[in-house]
């Protein structure tokens, strides 16, 4: 008999310890796929950070390493101009990225590192349980600011795809969420392009997943991907925020 | 082999280059920038990276990838920097990447001042970032040590998968000194096959990373490493004695203030004070059984300590005599460099008391 799918090669058997619910399960598995598909899987060096995935270093099927808190940017610079030819990329969530480690995302943006970071933006820090983020939405309740983040305490949440897209070192910065099955299709395309890219050296490519939590945001998996589509949506919009093919498509 | 004339820096840098080093990444900090700027011109020059990072925090993380990758990764930096790179550090001794630090030290505490200082010491000899671990710790006294040493560490670094510092001053990094290009001594080091190298057909993944959530686990890996911080005591230890066989006078220096101690020495030994140097070349692992089988020793009447530092290596000197002979210490800090004259007086001091 045909099969007609099987479990990605891109991910090892080790059981995920993720919540019900989260979309790091989902978001594991589409970037695994991806580079399966496109042979490259072999080759592949991951970074991941610290925060829920720091595990993922037992999931991924190719060299992992596991970086200090927010610096995941700066181990895969360095591997990328040591081994140019190796796919490389950095999975990182939103405290990881968006706070302790903005100067190291920013830097190697502007540089143009070839390498393709995945952040995982869920509004929240997950692993130490639920604490307010850069990424917390106005309102917002977290274990840092039990009454709803407000403007006057914390200012308003951070557009990360939307701040790199500005460096010209940057070739693709997108963003995506996994709420269903054309968004899923969505991400995973985005996903390929992203490597692709990286792999035509176009420079640095970033792909932003809107992913929830539902553990700490207090709401079940369904109304979590509700909350995504009703709160999160507006305030971080979908789509390609920068892709230099377009660019280039439309100069022509 | 004919001597050369190298500035200190510079000649860290074509040191490093001559040991095999694939990647060097620093950010500008005094007195040691003359090293990136050499290395950016010279290290693309010979097929190699060099990139200059965003902060310290972002190089050691450079060296903690580029390490992992297998690749022989260094920076240099001076005293604020190398307190930035801590975290690094820690995270490298546990998961066992191998890398080279220079700290080109200065005075402190803060900012401090741009001049040569050695308040570092308990930072690099205690390894300074959060946990069970140590560095080795190389400390040149002078320019044709630090190249030497700088291409061994590259060796050592690998042979032991573990950061390796040399410590140097302001003075060794900024002054110029003849020096040859000798072939220094070479370990075998077996291959990398725990690098993330990308698999390429092998059947298993290769992980780099200092998560251990397990207690039992955790401390089952510290205890591994201990093993291994053990093996580079007995094996790692360097010192210098001179003039110690009659010495009543041990001076303890090392670095600069050793050179300093050398000039005092031979004025004083023409004047016929017995007076010896003891100079540390690795401040870590520590020269401790050395130092007291010295003490020991009947000629020995009294230990000067000499530091550009308020006194952090006294420590250990304490540790190593036990008491035996009475210790003093003569330092200066922040900038300052202890002088022929003080040493000589603080000697001389000495001999009077023990008379």
């Amino acid at each position: 008999m045909a099969i007609v799918y099987q479990k990605t090669k891109g991910l090892q058997d080790t059981e995920l310890h993720y919540c019900p619910g989260c979309h790091h399960g989902i978001a594991h598995k589409l970037i695994a796929e991806v580079m399966d598909e496109m042979g490259i899987l072999d080759d592949a060096i991951g970074i991941c950070p610290v925060g829920c995935s720091v595990f993922a270093y037992k999931y991924f099927n190719c060299d992992m390493q596991g970086a200090a808190h927010g610096r995941a940017p700066a181990n895969a610079s360095a591997i990328k101009r040591l081994l140019p030819d190796s796919p490389v990329f950095t999975y990182q969530g939103d405290g990881d990225l968006a706070s302790i480690g903005v100067a190291e995302i920013v830097h190697a943006a502007m540089r143009g590192e070839k390498f393709t970071t995945f952040f995982i933006n869920n509004g929240i820090y997950g692993m130490t349980g639920g604490q307010m983020a850069p990424t917390t939405l106005i309102g917002q309740k977290a274990t840092t600011c039990p009454s709803g983040r407000t403007v006057e305490q914390a200012g308003r949440p951070i557009h990360m795809a939307e701040m790199l897209s500005t460096l010209e070192g940057v070739a693709y910065s997108t963003r995506v969420c996994l709420t269903d099955i054309p968004n899923i299709m969505k991400a995973k395309k985005a996903i390929r392009k992203a490597f692709e890219m990286q792999m035509a050296k176009k420079g640095f490519t970033f792909v932003e997943i809107l992913s929830a939590c539902p553990t700490n945001w207090g709401l079940s998996p369904i109304k979590s991907l509700d909350w995504i589509k009703n709160d999160m949506i507006p305030v971080y919009p979908l789509g390609d925020i920068k892709d230099i093919d377009k660019e280039v498509a439309k100069d022509a | 082999m004919a001597k050369e004339l190298w500035k200190g820096n510079e000649a860290i840098g074509e040191a490093a280059v001559r040991a095999g080093c694939d990647g060097y990444f620093g950010y500008p900090i005094t007195p040691q920038s003359e090293v990136p700027e050499y290395m950016s011109w010279r290290m693309p020059q010979v097929g190699r990276v060099f990139l200059q990072s965003e902060s310290e925090v972002a190089t050691i993380n450079m060296l903690y990838g580029g390490g992992a990758a297998g690749k022989r990764v260094m920076t240099s930096s001076s005293s604020p920097g190398i307190a930035l790179m801590q975290e690094g550090f820690s995270y490298m001794a546990i998961s066992e990447v191998p890398c080279v630090v220079v700290n080109c030290m200065r005075g402190g505490p803060g900012l401090g001042t741009i001049q040569p200082g050695q308040s570092d010491y308990m930072q690099a000899t205690r390894g300074g970032g959060n946990g069970d671990y140590y560095n080795v710790v190389l400390a040149p006294c002078n320019m044709q040590e630090t190249v030497d040493f700088v291409q061994e560490a590259f060796d050592i670094a690998d042979q032991y998968r573990n950061p390796v510092m040399v410590v140097v001053d302001g003075l060794i990094g900024q002054m110029m000194e003849p020096i040859e290009w000798h072939d220094v001594p070479k370990r075998d080091i077996p291959p990398k096959t725990w690098a993330t190298t990308g698999k390429h057909g092998r059947d298993h993944t290769n992980v780099i990373q200092s998560l251990e959530i397990d207690p039992e686990s955790c401390n089952a890996t510290n205890g591994r490493l201990h093993q291994k911080f053990m093996e580079m005591k007995k094996n790692e230890v360097r010192f210098d004695a001179e003039n110690c066989d009659d010495a009543e006078v041990v001076v303890v220096a090392y670095g600069t203030p050793a050179r300093i101690v050398m000039s005092a020495m031979k004025e004083l030994r023409e004047e016929g004070v017995k007076v010896g140097l003891f100079r540390p070349i690795t401040i870590w692992p520590y020269p401790t059984e050395q130092l007291r089988k010295l003490a020991g020793e009947d000629h020995v009447k009294n230990f000067l300590v000499v530091e550009m530092s308020e006194g952090q290596m006294v420590e250990d000197v304490d540790f190593a005599v036990q008491g035996q002979k009475p210790i003093t210490f003569y330092g200066v800090s922040g900038g300052a460099i202890p002088t022929i004259e003080a040493i000589k007086e603080h000697v001389m001091a000495l001999l009077k008391e023990a008379k």
